[in-house]
């Protein structure tokens, strides 16, 4: 589960640097789009690392969900007596929500795979074989924009407690002050990646990027 | 003070069980708060009813067998145990709801006492020192940094009350489970054992039907004695250094 | 009475025994001495050798035939079932609580005894010894004493290797300090958790016995009954306290390791199921009940805070290294901030009469003159009663002289255990302490093997009476518990087993069923009385009883009110008392009946035997028996011997059996701390 999970968020991350280079206008984000494509070449077919990297992903996502409903059929069966009265004192609403903003980023990447690549639904109804284009189209709609920012919140909260988690999970904090790190590299890693994220749409409902 | 109680009653493990009020009236703040429950067992006695059977012994803050669940949070406002929390830390007129412990792998046996017996079975699965009596070296023949000596027995004050259980929203008895891999992990003569125990002891505590832990951190917020959430990561840790040996 | 004094200023008493005194005429009778403690012959520092040399061995392959019984999981029954089970030998080990890691050793702060003499300074086994007869006032057996401190280094060992985390030094070897004012360093300690890391030890060890199948654990099990055939103890009976269900378990010897019966005071700083029901099942059986009168009080506890007192808090003895203990001279003052009251009208009652000693003589004189101011009317705190139990234990002269930082870094965690459980800030407020009940010496009588006097019926740890004369040093119960455990016991019990296995009995055997269904009729008994007053109203009546006349000072006069008294409230006991609830059912009610019971009996024989003893000694003082600066005066001419009681029958007066303490090895002398 950390492992996938750490292979999200390095994907998120380049991902996110991926998507700001929307800032720098059509051709240059488009040429990125290509070059996604043609890296490795001619050591590979085309899109060939591409299709590693989404096996990669693939795999990992197979991974992280089923682990996922694994604790959380164990945790429903360790406690299937509910407390009438129950506080939480110290942990954290994303280590709590982790479940449900999983899901949450689940249903999301669904459509945002049916949005931007496989089926490349333009919602607005414009070309489609323009990644940059397709973009600045659908985050011209503001419902669109609200979608994808309530997405990024999502996934802030999942990365807030998923990095800390991770590194627990793996075993680097041994002492106070590494648990401090990891639950600054947390905080840093939400805000950056999910930040990093909501510029583009922003920027494109602004009209700053058009 | 005047006090509104609503507690957990529930005849036996099979039975149904449902929370149940009292009032009670004439309780001073210098009572413990099982103390409390005593004036109260007093009480239903003389009207002829069942006392409340809730777990406890010492009454020290030592022995772990005190547990219970007092408005949602384990052992009550403060970090301390059940027995040595003290009535000022409620007010007049509150209304308190006391709770056994949750967890499946911790069955309840009557009212608010529930039955731990998955910690020993942890335990015999690996959370020792094979050494036999009277094969002991000198003691001051190994001797064992200070430091490290030190955190060994900083998560050696585990009391086994189960509180971190209760508190996890998995139902994960992790810290539990973690202070006493570090206790003996940190220690040299704990060292020849120190993988197989690790596998072993996971192992039982999945069997148990005890949750995963997600890392939430509210048994170590729970803790009467403050284990840190440190001891989980030990834990992973060695348990990835076991899998890494192929144990 | 003739004596003479020695070089060092000790009267030593030179008189023969012959008792003089006979207070408790009328209470008991006397019956046959005890002629053999199977104490072996010999220079005393070979005997537990030569001993253990002459006990015979069991046969491995014989070991798993061989069914022992054990109730108790401390650190005497947990030490035992653990090394048993690693023999090889199939143990049955029993415990109320709901795992063996619960017993009440774990609540031991302080540390525990060895003569491992790390820090040169002068500690051998010898000198261990010569501390621990001297500490009990010269009312313990020599050999098992010396026994004791000889075996004390390898308990460190043992220790150790289990993974007990033991204080240690910047260089990693162990660290140990001085304790209970002795003048050689040799307490090993885990901060205030000796206990507990010590239990946990035993705990771990023993379970891993049981997960190699040699020890079967049976928790929330109380042992009511000894199962005695063809004069050997073969087995008990128990009540499986969840489902009620009663049990019969048989073996072919039996290990009684369960505890001290302190909690006959109802207050005490004993955790609050301990109880006397084993031991006194075993005493009504047969098996004698030596020295119950010995008890010992701890000075510096919290004290009562009101009616509603369910148990009493120690607080290291440490304290009063720089605390300074005082009451207000004046009644009045009483019920003053302790703040606005002025230098003179203080009474530091303990620096004015021990001018040498001062704050820090012994436990049983402090607790004593608490116990006489309070008595004066000059108690602190809340009216308790009709008055007031406690005195204060002041650090502000402390704080003016070391800082309140270095006063925190010593005391801290004592300080915050004290402000959760009264509320008040020590740094503040001078505390206010008063002394509880905290162990007692008295126990079920052993021989050197300790071997009761019924055969097959072995007890260990605090429930026998053995090793701590009539006052425990500090840190010796945990040192005793260990050694019996890991020890002693297992390599004096092959002895009696070498015999076994015994013949097979079934649960039809008539002896078996009558003790069983004498279980059965006691709970019905108990169920169908149907009275007015609930058991612990029982429990703390008899508690005052004994806190006032069998406590810190007993005299003749008290003692028979007491005893009448005890009868009295036995009798209504069994009329009145009301037991809710139904036998086959979890019923905490129940279970307290069975023990509050055994506590009447038991505190009656603890009176009749302080009014036959009337000499002071150690945790006993009577005072009758003082010099005329009020300390303990011991008649050894008279008393120098074990009180072990035979169990006289129902309505019947109990016997008495002496068994004469010889000293060999060590002389015996009065203490003075003038
Ligand atoms: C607060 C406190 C602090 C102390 N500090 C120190 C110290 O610093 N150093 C020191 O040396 N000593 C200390 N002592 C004394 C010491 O802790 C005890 O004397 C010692 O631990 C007793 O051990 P034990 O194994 O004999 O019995 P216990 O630990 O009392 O165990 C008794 C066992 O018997 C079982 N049992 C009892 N009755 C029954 C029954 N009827 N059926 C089934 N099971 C039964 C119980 O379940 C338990 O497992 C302290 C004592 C107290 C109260
Ligand atoms: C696809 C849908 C997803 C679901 C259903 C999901 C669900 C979960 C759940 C239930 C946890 C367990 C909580 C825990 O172990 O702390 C978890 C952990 C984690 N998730 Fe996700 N998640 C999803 C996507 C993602 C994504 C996209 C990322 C990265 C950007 C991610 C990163 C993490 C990390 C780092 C952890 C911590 C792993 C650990 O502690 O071992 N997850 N996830
Ligand atoms: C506002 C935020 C986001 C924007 C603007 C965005 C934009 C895009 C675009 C334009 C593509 C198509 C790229 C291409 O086909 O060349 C894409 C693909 C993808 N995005 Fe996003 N994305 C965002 C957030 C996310 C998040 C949070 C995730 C993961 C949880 C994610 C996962 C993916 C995946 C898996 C692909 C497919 C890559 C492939 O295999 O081709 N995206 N995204
Ligand atoms: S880790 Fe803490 S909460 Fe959990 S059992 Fe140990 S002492 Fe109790
Ligand atoms: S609360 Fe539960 S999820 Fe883990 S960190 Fe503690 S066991
Ligand atoms: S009763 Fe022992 S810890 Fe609370």
């Amino acid at each position: 589960m950390a492992v996938s999970g750490l292979i999200f968020i390095g994907f998120v991350l380049t991902h996110m640097y991926g998507n700001l280079k929307a800032f720098a206008g059509e051709e240059s984000f488009n040429e990125y789009a290509h070059h996604l494509r043609t890296i490795g070449e001619p050591m590979l077919p085309e899109s060939g690392l591409l299709w590693v990297i989404r096996l990669v992903l693939i795999v990992s996502l197979v991974v992280h969900v089923s682990s996922a409903l694994i604790l959380a059929r164990r945790a429903g069966a360790a406690r299937t007596v509910k407390y009438a009265v129950k506080k939480n004192k110290h942990s954290s609403i994303s280590s709590r929500t982790m479940r449900w903003g999983g899901l949450t980023i689940l249903v999301f990447l669904v459509w945002h795979l049916l949005n931007f690549t496989i089926v490349k639904v333009n919602p607005s109804g414009g070309e489609t074989d323009n990644p940059y284009q397709l973009m600045v189209d659908t985050f011209d709609l503001w419902w669109m924009t609200l979608i994808y920012l309530a997405a990024m919140a999502a996934l802030a909260l999942h990365l807030h407690h998923g990095t800390f988690s991770a590194m627990q999970t793996l075993g680097w904090t041994n002492s106070a002050a590494a648990r401090t790190r990891a639950r600054t590299a947390g905080w840093v890693l939400a805000i950056v990646i999910a930040g990093g994220f909501s510029l583009v749409p922003i920027f494109v409902l602004l009209g700053v990027i058009d | 003070m005047r006090l509104t109680l609503k507690i957990w009653r529930q005849e036996n493990a099979s039975a149904q069980g449902a929370l149940q009020t009292y009032d009670l009236d004439g309780i001073s703040a210098d009572m413990s708060f099982l103390e409390m429950l005593d004036v109260l067992n007093e009480k239903l006695q003389g009207e002829g009813q069942e006392p409340v059977a809730f777990d406890h012994d010492c009454r020290e803050g030592i022995c772990g067998t005190c547990s219970l669940m007092i408005n949602g949070e384990a052992h009550g406002p403060e970090v301390t145990t059940t027995c040595q929390l003290h009535m000022r830390s409620f007010n007049d007129g509150d209304t308190i709801t006391i709770e056994p412990w949750r967890a499946d792998a911790f069955p309840v046996v009557r009212d608010l006492i529930v039955d731990r017996s998955a910690f020993d079975r942890i335990i015999q699965s690996g959370g020792f020192i094979s050494a036999n009596t009277g094969s002991a070296p000198e003691a001051n023949s190994v001797p064992a940094p200070r430091d490290k000596a030190m955190r060994a027995f900083n998560v050696a004050t585990c009391i086994g009350c189960g509180a971190c259980v209760a508190a996890c929203p998995n139902g994960s008895a992790s810290l539990f489970m973690g202070a006493k891999i570090t206790h003996l992990g940190e220690l040299p003569q704990g060292q020849p054992e120190r993988y197989s125990r690790v596998v072993d002891m996971v192992a039982q505590h999945d069997h148990e039907g005890f949750g995963g832990c997600t890392n939430i951190g509210e048994c170590a917020s729970a803790c009467p004695k403050e284990i840190p959430l440190d001891v989980i990561s030990q834990l992973n840790k060695d348990l990835r250094d076991a899998m890494r040996m192929g144990l | 009475m003739a004596s003479t004094v020695d070089v060092s200023g000790n009267t030593v008493l030179t008189t023969p025994p012959n008792q003089q005194s006979d207070d408790a005429h009328g209470y008991y009778t006397l019956g046959e001495k005890i002629a053999d403690t199977k104490a072996p012959a010999g220079p005393i520092k070979d005997r537990w050798t030569t001993h253990k040399m002459n006990n015979r061995l069991v046969n491995p392959a014989n070991r798993r035939k061989l069914d022992v019984i054990i109730v108790g999981t401390g650190l005497a029954g947990g030490a035992a079932a653990a090394t048993l089970g690693e023999a090889g030998y199939n143990v049955k080990s029993f415990c109320y609580q709901d795992s063996p890691r619960r017993a009440h050793s774990i609540a031991a702060q302080g540390g525990i005894n060895a003569a491992k003499n790390y820090k040169e300074d002068g500690d051998s086994t010898y000198r261990l010894f010569y501390d621990t007869v001297k500490g009990g006032d010269y009312r313990s057996r020599e050999s098992n004493v010396y026994r004791l401190a000889e075996v004390s280094a390898n308990i460190i060992d043992q220790c150790v290797a289990q993974g007990v985390p033991f204080a240690r030094e910047y260089g990693g070897l162990l660290d140990n300090r001085s304790f209970g004012g002795v003048q050689v360093s040799r307490t090993f300690y885990a901060r205030g958790q000796t206990g507990q890391q010590l239990l946990i030890g035993a705990y771990q060890a023993m379970e891993r016995q049981v997960a190699a199948g040699t020890v079967t654990q049976y928790t929330r099990h109380e042992m009511l009954e000894l199962i005695i055939v063809d004069g050997k103890a073969r087995g008990i009976i128990a009540r499986d306290m969840v489902t009620g269900a009663i049990e019969t378990h048989l073996a072919d010897v039996v290990v009684l390791a369960s505890g001290g019966y302190g909690n006959v005071f109802f207050l005490s700083t004993n955790a609050m199921g301990s109880n006397v029901t084993a031991a006194w099942r075993a005493h009504r059986k047969g098996a004698y009940m030596a020295n119950p009168c010995y008890t010992q009080i701890h000075p510096t506890c919290i004290p009562v805070s009101g009616d509603h007192q369910s148990k009493l808090t120690l607080m290291s003895e440490s304290l009063r290294n720089d605390g300074r203990i005082w009451v207000p001279k004046k009644a009045e003052d009483c019920t003053k901030d302790p703040r606005d009251i002025p230098e003179e009208d203080r009474d530091y009652y303990l620096e004015r009469i021990y001018p040498s000693f001062g704050n820090l003589v012994p436990r049983d004189i402090a607790s004593r003159q608490a116990k006489n101011v309070c008595d004066e009317g000059r108690g602190v705190g809340p009216m308790v009663g009709d008055f007031r139990r406690g005195v204060y234990l002041d650090f502000a002269d402390a704080i003016k002289r070391l800082g309140e930082d270095a006063v925190r870094e010593k005391y801290d965690n004592l300080f915050d255990m004290y402000e959760r459980i009264t509320g008040e800030n020590p740094y503040e407020v001078p505390m206010r302490i008063y002394p509880a009940v905290h162990y007692v010496m008295g126990g079920l009588w052993v021989d050197y093997d300790l071997q009761s006097n019924i055969d097959g019926l072995f007890v260990t740890g605090e429930a026998n009476f053995s090793d701590h004369g009539a006052n425990r040093l500090g840190a010796s119960a945990l040192m005793q518990g260990l050694a019996d455990g890991y020890f002693v016991l297992p390599n004096t019990i092959r002895e009696y087993l070498a015999d076994g296995p015994f013949d097979a009995i079934d649960e039809s055997h008539p002896e078996v069923v009558a003790a069983r269904t004498e279980v059965e009729d006691r709970i019905q008994k108990f169920l169908s009385i149907n009275g007015t007053r609930t058991v612990d109203s029982y429990h703390k009546e008899l508690g005052n009883i004994m806190w006032e006349y069998c406590g810190m000072e007993r005299t003749e006069d008290g003692l028979r009110k007491a005893i009448d008294m005890i009868r009295e409230l036995k009798a209504d006991f069994w009329s009145n008392v009301k037991v809710l609830g139904t036998a086959d059912s979890l019923n905490q009610s129940l279970e307290k009946a069975g023990r509050v019971a055994d506590f009447l009996e038991l505190g009656e024989l603890m009176c009749i035997d302080a009014l036959n003893r009337r000499e002071s000694c150690g945790g006993h003082f009577r005072a009758e028996s003082q010099t005329e600066d009020g300390e303990a005066l011991r008649h050894d001419d008279e008393f120098a011997y074990v009180a072990a009681w035979e169990f006289g029958g129902e309505g019947g007066q109990p016997v008495l059996h002496k068994e004469d303490l010889v000293y060999t090895a060590i002389e015996m002398k009065q203490r003075s701390y003038k």
